[in-house]
């Protein structure tokens, strides 16, 4: 039963770092109407900032708040310059454009930082674990992430319905045009909410970068994670998002954890063994692809799209 | 533009006085003279790279039949190379060298694959295909991932190439390539003589609208799927054809990334267009070797090329050879 929380937690703190990648790429989106495979990038730069600026200033917090400005300037100018001319165009001239993109930075990253990769290690006040329960240990740094996400996610459900950005934000999503014909500088507000996206993306990679190592590649495979997650919840809609984010989190990390023991009970050993890997990490496609034949606009349907 | 591919399709020799088929017979003339050009030169390297040119042409060629002319925009047509090339890789692990046997397999269980995916797929439509078909391919990628006993992640060394009862020799290079080019030239006819069909019709037509389609009394959808599966079964030949040219099958062959590089290649060329996928093929995979030469780092001048393309030159390399290749 401790195990079961334990590994319960482990699937909330997944689903919260895909929650920080997926809203950034469901609101750029659902309101730019812009499939950005780069998104991944920014998650990996994100890393990388927070790795080289930690060292430069040898502290975990003020490096993280520097990549985090960096990642930001990084995701503006690559608006401005590059992302700008695709807005408007047909969805396969984005996935062109962007997987462009994605192979530059990822070559970018080899230039500057060099192939081997990188660790970012954790102030020693995070290397403990708390008690939650009695007789469960957690490592408090994932507790951190998990907190920190909620907190970011609350932050960012009051801008988008608190504010008069994320009035613009949700006006955006519903019908450009008409933001546009009322007078709003709609170019701003595109670099804004890419701005935001990066932020988002580059704060969910050095969140995870102390647990995994920071290497070359490390946005794709979880850049498909987080369209998954948006794909689930409904493009354009954060709350869904939130939602497909935990699901996947959960699936995928209970599926690694329990399957094999499920398996072994009604298979041989060498069969579970060899199968549950695949299982588990299938088992989100199979609910996307569920999703999709079931319920093909999502979970949570941002309204009016 | 209709009339321009009918007379590539039908009225072959006659068009190749057309500016527009100057190009596409010269590249084609080129592909079929590279193993005399390694035989002079004594490069096997040339024939080497344009072996897996001529191959992944095959496979860009079928792309197109689905997201160029039936507007199917598939995110996993990796999955359909992988399966071919594992078809090929399990059977000769399993003693079955014989390509009479591998190959078939290899196209059936693609089409096989088509057909369940499609089935599925094909009720969503735009973002949401492109991501159902990318969620199916990563099923199957990580399907290959688990198979321990055919190498898991690491891959299978295939220790040999299929073999045809004398009919052929795949171990020897130049007839290894021949065969590769005679199946791009084979699915070039196969997808012209498709698309100016009465079937190729009803695709283009449901790209293009598919209510009007249904308001004339035309269900697109099984259409569409006998189109998918198709695509995939060419792209599974394919598969086989690479699994035997590098004598190796890995799950990364099928990564989303490796599906990625099929669309640049179509898109590139130009979308919808009979012959822009070979362009586009031939253009993405020199462009890359040629880099990697120069630079250490290929994708720095690469990807930005990409965005350039995908910014200003609508319609590939083929809109750029004249009347535009998209409708």
């Amino acid at each position: 039963m401790l195990y079961f929380i334990e590994q319960c937690l482990n699937g909330v703190q997944l689903g919260m770092l895909l929650f920080l990648l997926a809203a950034g790429l469901t609101l750029i989106f659902g309101i730019m109407d812009l499939v950005n495979l780069a998104h991944g990038s920014l998650y990996m730069l994100g890393a990388y900032f927070a790795a080289t600026f930690a060292a430069f200033t040898d502290s975990f917090v003020l490096g993280a708040l520097l990549a985090l400005v960096a990642t930001a300037i990084c995701g503006m100018v690559l608006e401005v310059i590059a992302i700008r001319p695709l807005y408007g165009r047909p969805h396969l001239d984005h996935v062109l454009g962007t997987f462009g993109l994605l192979l530059f930075f990822n070559e970018l990253v080899r230039l500057i930082w060099g192939p081997a990769g990188m660790t970012l290690s954790l102030p020693s006040a995070m290397l403990t674990a708390v008690q939650i329960i009695p007789g469960l240990y957690y490592p408090l740094y994932r507790l951190v992430i998990i907190l920190v996400a909620l907190a970011v996610a609350a932050l960012l459900y009051v801008v988008v319905m608190r504010t008069r950005l994320g009035m613009l934000i949700r006006a955006g999503a519903s019908n450009r045009e008409m933001v546009g014909a009322l007078g709003v500088n709609i170019k701003l507000l595109y670099t804004m909410v890419f701005g935001l996206g990066a932020t988002l993306a580059g704060f969910a990679g050095l969140m995870q970068a102390p647990i995994l190592t920071v290497q070359i590649g490390m946005g794709e495979n979880i850049l498909i994670l987080a369209f998954v997650v948006i794909i689930i919840g409904g493009i354009g809609s954060i709350r869904g998002a939130f939602v497909a984010a935990i699901i996947v989190g959960l699936i995928d990390t209970l599926g690694r954890a329990f399957l094999p023991d499920v398996l072994r009970s009604m298979l041989s050993v060498n069969a579970a063994l060899t199968l549950a890997p695949a299982i588990s990490s299938m088992s989100i496609y199979m609910l996307m692809a569920a999703v999709l034949v079931f319920r093909p606009e999502g979970l949570f349907p941002a309204a009016s799209r | 533009m209709k009339a321009a591919r009918k007379v590539l399709g039908v009225a072959l020799p006659a068009a190749w006085l057309a500016p527009r088929a100057a190009l596409p017979a010269a590249v084609l003339l080129i592909l079929g003279l590279v193993p005399v050009y390694a035989a002079a030169t004594g490069d096997a390297f040339a024939l080497t790279l344009f072996g897996r040119v001529v191959i992944l042409a095959i496979a860009a060629v079928s792309l197109n039949l689905i997201m160029g002319y039936g507007g199917m925009v598939s995110f996993g047509h990796a999955a359909y190379l992988g399966i071919g090339g594992y078809a090929v890789g399990i059977l000769w692990k399993e003693g079955f060298a014989s390509g009479f046997v591998q190959w078939p397999v290899a196209i059936a269980v693609s089409a096989l694959f088509a057909l369940v995916v499609g089935a599925l797929s094909l009720r969503t439509r735009g973002v949401y295909f492109f991501m159902i078909t990318l969620a199916f391919a990563q099923m199957v990628y990580y399907v290959a991932q688990g198979l321990d006993r055919y190498g898991g992640d690491d891959g299978l060394t295939i220790g040999s190439r299929s073999s045809f009862a004398g009919l052929v020799d795949l171990n020897n290079a130049t007839q290894l390539y021949y065969l590769c080019f005679a199946l791009l030239l084979a699915s070039l006819f196969l997808v012209s003589r498709l698309v100016n069909s009465r079937f190729g019709l009803v695709i283009e037509g449901a790209r293009s609208n598919e209510r009007r389609l249904r308001a004339i009394g035309i269900s697109p959808f099984r259409y569409k799927l006998v189109c998918f599966v198709i695509a995939g079964a060419l792209c599974g030949l394919s598969g086989a054809l690479l699994a035997n040219h590098t004598n190796f099958i890995s799950p990364a062959m099928m990564y989303w990334t490796r599906s990625g590089d099929l669309i640049v290649m179509v898109i590139l060329g130009g979308l919808g267009s009979l012959f822009g996928p070979v362009l586009g093929t031939v253009t993405y995979l020199l462009l890359e070797e040629a880099l990697s030469r120069v630079t250490e780092y290929s994708g720095l001048f690469l990807g930005p090329a990409l965005l350039l393309v995908a910014i200003f030159l609508h319609g590939g390399i083929e809109g750029l050879l004249g009347a535009g290749s998209r409708d």
